[in-house]
């Protein structure tokens, strides 16, 4: 019995193990391909080796269009939206969990049911709000809408606000602690490694975030650090210069694999838990 | 002195006052450009703010319009990635379950392509499929078969467009399948054991009903996400594809609104896919009534 398990098992990881291959094999054939010359890259068979390495397309890349200032305007959106709207957001969760007040669950049910309106059936009247305000090629369409929180988040903090115990917000409340307080020094602490989780998930989400920002965004310098390379590849695809563009998909990727790579406890548990929570 | 009145005032405006920036910005960013968007879908809205009601015109142009019949049999048709990607993902999350050595890594190698940018591996992906040099022609090389030039030829580029989808989320569902699996408990396995059920009758009796509720969040959450592909063909396919056989949906919709300026036509196909999407979430929670958000 026991020697059967133990075959079963070495052919479920090398299955496992050809799949993986074929997951990371596309991402190491673009890491492959960034550091190519030009002529290696058109090889037959292909070269997974290059030789010699040839970073100058990394250096080249900063030259060749407005990489830095995409990188700066993904940063500051990313940062701003999820600095405010995860304090927002949690506020929020508080009072759904731990305050009283009328019509409470009447208004979360809204919320959450707001949930099923997609972003393409509200995106042209949006962009006429804007366009009214002048914010058109501006960073603010991209920023101001998330500063009033994230619905996902909300959802995400309320439930798990319910384990904590109503008892200790009780008795805060009768030694007459004030309510922004009851958030903010007994409540917050206890809920960080779910906020942090939440916050990493959404920073990732506007990070990669592609449709927004294209309808947005027209001056390259204004412009994301995702449309930013998707420029790249439309521009140097007739020059098949495939290094350069695959040199930028790196540096749009890598800030997000470094993330993932440190947090990757806390994104794996809480992905887990809000899809089987559903 | 605190009162128990006197508190309870206090906690209403408090609350209110805490739920204040999310619900405004729900009306202002959602419910208003919502109901704005509706009644564009009736006008012949171009852009520049004349809008006279023109009734059901739009939709009935949409009832003829090919282009549109185009995208959305693109759109549904790429959904096929959807059973592809569940089974893939449960065998993967079976064999991750039985804790065979490297799990973690094996977790963590096929989640890369769900926290990597769409647009980045969008952009890897179109010269993977480069039908001379392309790594995919290459692979296909080794066992004598000639690759297609697969995002110009009109017959591969839909399914091209699948196979990127399933490598970019099968590590997404795998995990919560595998989140899933952790949860069922050992001793209905033991039981079945007992009983003299193998292998696969354990999985079909037990395994499968018990992440059913996952299955069909998974289904749900892809139908809506399927359904507002954009991004893929919008950088591998900027034309639409070969006789516009990539288009999804939102690519036409993003065209007519933001190419055209054709924004009561778009209106109208927008609020075509927020009433599908709306009927897909209405049947999840119809039929997921029993473990609905427990609302105190």
């Amino acid at each position: 019995m026991k020697s059967r398990r133990r075959i079963t098992n070495t052919i479920i990881f090398i299955l496992l193990l050809i799949g993986a291959v074929f997951m990371i094999g596309p991402l190491l054939w673009m890491l492959s391909t960034s550091l190519k010359d030009k002529q290696d890259v058109f090889a037959l068979p292909p070269v997974w080796i290059p030789n010699p390495f040839q970073f100058g397309k990394y250096k080249e890349i900063w030259e060749a269009g407005p990489l830095l200032s995409g990188i700066k305007n993904s940063v500051i959106i990313a940062v701003s939206v999820t600095v405010v709207g995860t304090f927002t957001s949690s506020l929020a969760a508080f009072a759904f969990a731990k305050l009283k007040f009328p019509a409470k669950n009447k208004i979360f049910l809204l919320m959450l049911s707001s949930l099923m309106i997609p972003y393409p059936a509200v995106m042209i009247p949006q962009f006429f709000m804007f366009s009214k305000l002048g914010w058109v090629d501006t960073l603010l369409p991209l920023i101001v809408p998330g500063l009033f929180g994230n619905i996902v988040m909300i959802f995400f903090l309320r439930q798990y606000l319910s384990s904590v115990p109503n008892a200790i917000i009780e008795a805060a409340k009768i030694d007459g602690s004030s309510y922004f307080r009851l958030y903010s020094s007994i409540t917050f602490p206890l809920i960080k490694p779910a906020v942090a989780a939440q916050l990493i998930l959404w920073f990732m989400g506007i990070w990669n975030d592609y449709l927004s920002p294209i309808i947005y965004l027209n001056s390259p310098e204004k412009q994301t650090l995702q449309l930013v390379i998707a420029n790249f590849n439309a521009t140097y695809a007739i020059q098949t210069d495939y290094p350069l563009i695959m040199a930028a998909s790196i540096i749009a990727l890598l800030p997000m694999l470094i993330i993932f790579l440190v947090f990757q406890k806390q994104i794996i548990e809480s992905v887990a838990i809000s899809g089987v929570k559903g | 002195m605190i009162t128990k009145s006197n508190l309870y005032r206090k906690e209403k405006i408090y609350g209110f006052l805490f739920i204040l920036p999310p619900l405004l910005g729900l009306l202002i960013f959602t419910l208003y450009p919502m109901i704005y968007s509706i009644y564009g879908s009736f006008t012949d809205w171009d852009g520049l703010g004349q809008m006279s009601f023109i009734g059901l015109s739009n939709f009935k142009d949409l009832w003829t319009d090919e282009l549109f019949h185009k995208a959305l049999f693109n759109t549904l048709f790429m959904m096929l990635g959807i059973p592809i990607g569940i089974v893939l993902a449960l065998l993967l999350a079976l064999g991750l379950n039985r804790g065979v050595p490297g799990t973690t890594a094996f977790r963590v190698i096929y989640y890369v392509p769900v926290i990597s940018s769409l647009a980045a591996v969008s952009i890897m992906w179109n010269w993977a499929y480069n039908g001379d040099y392309g790594l995919v022609n290459q692979f296909l090389d080794l066992f004598g078969i000639t690759g297609p030039n697969w995002m110009a030829n009109k017959f591969t580029v839909k399914p091209a467009l699948i196979i990127m989808a399933v490598w970019k989320g099968v590590g997404y569902t795998m995990l919560l399948y595998l989140a899933a699996l952790q949860s069922v408990s050992r001793s209905y396995y033991e039981a079945a054991e007992l009983d003299g059920a193998n292998g696969f009758q354990a999985f079909w009796h037990i395994t499968w009903p018990m992440v059913r509720p996952v299955t069909f969040f998974i289904i749900v959450t892809n139908i809506i996400g399927g359904s507002q592909i954009f991004t893929e063909m919008n950088i591998m396919t900027p034309t639409g594809g070969p006789e516009y056989a990539s288009a999804s949906v939102v690519f036409y919709i993003w065209q007519k609104a933001f190419g055209n300026f054709q924004m009561g036509y778009a209106s109208a196909m927008a609020v075509v896919l927020g009433v599908f999407i709306f009927v897909v979430t209405l049947i999840q929670f119809r039929m997921n009534e029993k473990q609905s958000f427990d609302v105190d």
